[in-house]
């Protein structure tokens, strides 16, 4: 079992989005993340789905995925050179002063804003990698009592020259 | 110019050569009724409920080879006919389903009689769609045809909300539609086919198992020849029975659940199997981990997602049956399989296929008697014991039609489908063998067979019990037949064991309701009124003709299988 990336173009039509979720639902597929938007051609979107399975099950969805219509295309891109970037929001609550600095300092470090801050609250803004994402959750988990945290989901594009997932 | 979205609805049917639509009406579809009211080309058949509907429309694309055409409306019309879209689908069945849908602008209202009829069904459907634009209404249906009907075929569900159909708009109806996200696939790879033909080349004890994939395909010719000229034995599976004659030398049977001793032995056995047009299902398979342990497997299907699901390949082929098959059948050189066909055929003399003969009429010898009178008929059977009796004993020819709910498993499948065959060819003697629980599933749809000229020969095989689920419970319940006696009245004890003298009559009284309904009706117990009866039912071509054949209660399905345990370990007496 680990974690594998799929990007897959979909018509953009009513529905799709709920068949190709049926589908991981409806077959117990251990589906991890799944973001939708249109491409640079609007009868098209395009999703970046996360998923956590062995091989067998991953060829399974991937060929379920290609038998559907509305399916256009579907690449792998466990192995493949690739930019994956997930949009997090997360707010710490309650802090005393102290944990404020320690928050920016925590911001400091894995490089992502401060896009907000209150008396005793401070939001982070971050564009990171997923692990990274979930490294800095853990991070504030430990040191902060109270915090809130809203997550995108990882979008992935292939890679030009270099990569980072 | 432009037309409205009902009458391109009829155009489209006649530019796809449809010639029955299989329809009810109601609110949301009464445009299109209205539409087909004025024209002669389409014959329209009314049945009783929607579920026989849909299953009569299963029937019909499987005696023809023609997609059935279902026209309900929304709401309570669409969702009673979700069980037979399952059944089709499971079984690739090729359909076009048209629902009726209230105007777009009352869609999410919860107006009257409003479903979300796509989103209900989207597991259960090749591809389902909503027209929610005027000008679509024609490419849409076109997809809906050829999606239906290419690849592995299934059933398309496209729903016309009404202002759609009265609508004005353009009055094209494509000859061909492009869609990017669906390519069936159609050729062959030529080296993986080698590659898969050499393998069984080289085999020493090699075994066809040959699925619904031929039949679906029509490839049985063709399968026929080839097995012929290879001299391979060959099982088949539920949905396969038909792909190559019974009484072919090279036939050992059908294998899994119920399968023959010999015919799942020799997949034990076996040191290749070669198989085309299955799934393995877990009805052929039983414990995954011990099925065909000594082979290796080929896999042929026109479904890449059926390759390397349940049972892991060695060498995949993503073709159709008939495009790989005459390729196959071009190289096919015979193989020494003598010393192999003894030894199955030693299997099968140590556990034949038998069934009691001494008090009175049992299943096999209905089946046997089915053989003699009627060779050449489309035969569809509901779900249930029957059904495995059948496919155990019935002799069918090569191309020989068998209709049956083989994935599914939807009890009340058998006569809605019996009668959808013989209105797809009157020509033909249809029989539908059924149980006494399925029958009453959807036995209303008699009055579709009446009113259709559509006479089926009707055989129920009455225990009074339904009796694969009251045969589990026999053998592994302890004989609590918890609801599966049709006979049980509230006042009956609650830890009934068995049948006694005490039990209340059966209802309903079968040759009364055939009678109800101008059909004859016939009442069986023993093999010289069955003769009778099947000679009485040759002659009555004019209306339908039931005979119910009283059989013995508590007979049992053998040899079986317990779910989810090895197919070699089968349960014999």
């Amino acid at each position: 079992m680990k974690n594998r990336w799929i990007a897959l173009y979909v018509e953009n039509q009513v529905g799709v989005l709920a068949k190709v979720s049926g589908l991981f639902s409806g077959k117990s597929y251990n589906l991890q993340s799944l973001t939708v938007g249109t491409t640079e051609d609007e009868s098209v979107s395009r999703m970046t789905i996360c998923v956590t399975s062995d091989d067998i099950t991953f060829e399974q969805i991937k060929k379920q995925l290609n038998s559907m219509v509305e399916v256009i295309k579907v690449i792998d891109l466990t192995n493949v050179p690739i930019h994956m970037k997930e949009i997090l929001f997360a707010k710490v609550l309650h802090c005393s002063v102290e944990d404020k600095a320690e928050v920016f300092q925590i911001a400091t470090t894995f490089k992502v804003d401060v896009a907000d801050i209150g008396e005793d609250s401070v939001l982070l803004e971050c564009k990171l990698t997923e692990r990274r994402n979930n490294e800095l959750i853990a991070l504030l988990k430990r040191r902060f009592r109270t915090i809130e945290v809203v997550r995108g989901g990882a979008v992935a594009i292939e890679s030009i020259s270099t990569s980072c997932r | 110019m432009d037309i409205t979205g009902r009458k391109l609805f009829v155009k489209a049917m006649m530019e796809e050569g449809v010639d029955t639509i299989f329809g009810y009406p109601g609110g949301m579809v009464t445009d299109l009724f209205d539409e087909l009211y004025k024209q002669d080309d389409i014959h329209l058949v009314l049945p009783r409920h929607e579920q026989g509907l849909i299953h009569e429309a299963e029937g019909y694309a499987r005696a023809t080879g023609k997609p059935g055409v279902c026209l309900v409306t929304s709401g309570p019309g669409a969702t009673n006919i979700i069980t037979g879209l399952a059944d089709a689908h499971f079984d690739s069945i090729p359909l076009v389903c048209i629902t009726g849908q209230v105007p777009l602008p009352l869609i999410g209202n919860d107006a009257f009689q409003e479903v979300d009829i796509v989103g209900m069904t989207r597991s259960i459907t090749k591809y389902g769609v909503t027209v929610r634009d005027r000008k679509d209404l024609g490419k849409i249906i076109r997809m809906a045809f050829h999606i239906a009907t290419t690849g592995k075929p299934g059933p398309v569900l496209v729903d016309i909300p009404k202002d759609i159909q009265l609508e004005s708009g353009p009055s094209d109806y494509p000859k061909s539609v492009q869609i990017r996200g669906y390519k069936p696939n159609e050729g062959v790879h030529i080296g993986q086919l080698k590659k898969a033909y050499k393998l069984l080349k080289s085999a020493k004890k090699p075994l066809i198992l040959a699925g619904g994939g031929i039949n679906i395909a029509r490839a049985n010719d063709i399968f026929d020849e080839f097995v012929t000229k290879m001299q391979v034995p060959v099982v088949t599976t539920i949905m396969g029975k038909g792909a190559i004659g019974t009484s072919n030398p090279y036939y050992m049977g059908n294998c899994g659940m119920h399968g023959r001793y010999a015919a799942n032995m020799a997949v034990s056995e076996c040191d290749v199997l070669f198989s085309i047009g299955t799934r393995f299902n877990d009805r052929i398979t039983g414990d995954l981990n011990e099925f065909a342990p000594k082979a290796k497997i080929v896999h042929v299907d026109v479904d890449t997602a059926s390759i390397s699901r349940n049972v892991v390949v060695d060498v995949p082929v993503v073709a159709d049956a008939r495009t790989a098959l005459e390729k196959l059948s071009e190289w096919a050189e015979p193989k020494k399989t003598t010393a192999w066909i003894a030894r199955i055929e030693e299997w099968n003399k140590e556990n034949p296929l038998e069934m009691r003969r001494d008090k009175g009429l049992s299943p096999q010898m209905i089946m046997e008697g089915i053989n003699e009178h009627f060779k050449g008929a489309i035969i569809a059977t509901d779900v249930g014991q029957h059904q495995m009796w059948a496919t155990q004993y019935l002799e069918m020819e090569r191309g020989g039609t068998f209709i049956t709910s083989g994935g599914l498993g939807t009890m009340g499948f058998g006569f809605p489908a019996a009668v959808g065959a013989k209105i797809g060819c009157p020509e033909k003697e249809v029989i539908c063998i059924t149980g006494d629980g399925g029958f009453q599933m959807n036995m209303q749809e008699m009055a579709t067979a009446v009113c259709q000229d559509a006479p089926v020969i009707v055989c129920i095989l009455n225990n009074f019990y339904l009796g694969m689920v009251r045969q589990q419970q026999q053998l592994f319940y302890g004989k609590r037949y918890s609801a599966t006696c049709l006979r049980q009245h509230k006042e009956c004890p609650n830890n009934c064991k068995g049948p006694g003298k005490d039990c209340p009559v059966y209802e309903p009284d079968f040759v009364k309701w055939a009678e109800s309904y101008g059909a004859k009706g016939i009442r069986v117990t023993n093999t010289e009124e069955m003769n009778a009866a099947f000679e009485e039912a040759k002659k009555n071509k004019k209306t339908s003709t039931v005979i119910e054949f009283m059989i013995a209660t508590e007979d049992i399905v053998l040899p079986m299988v317990k779910s989810g345990t090895a197919m070699s370990q089968m349960i014999l007496k």
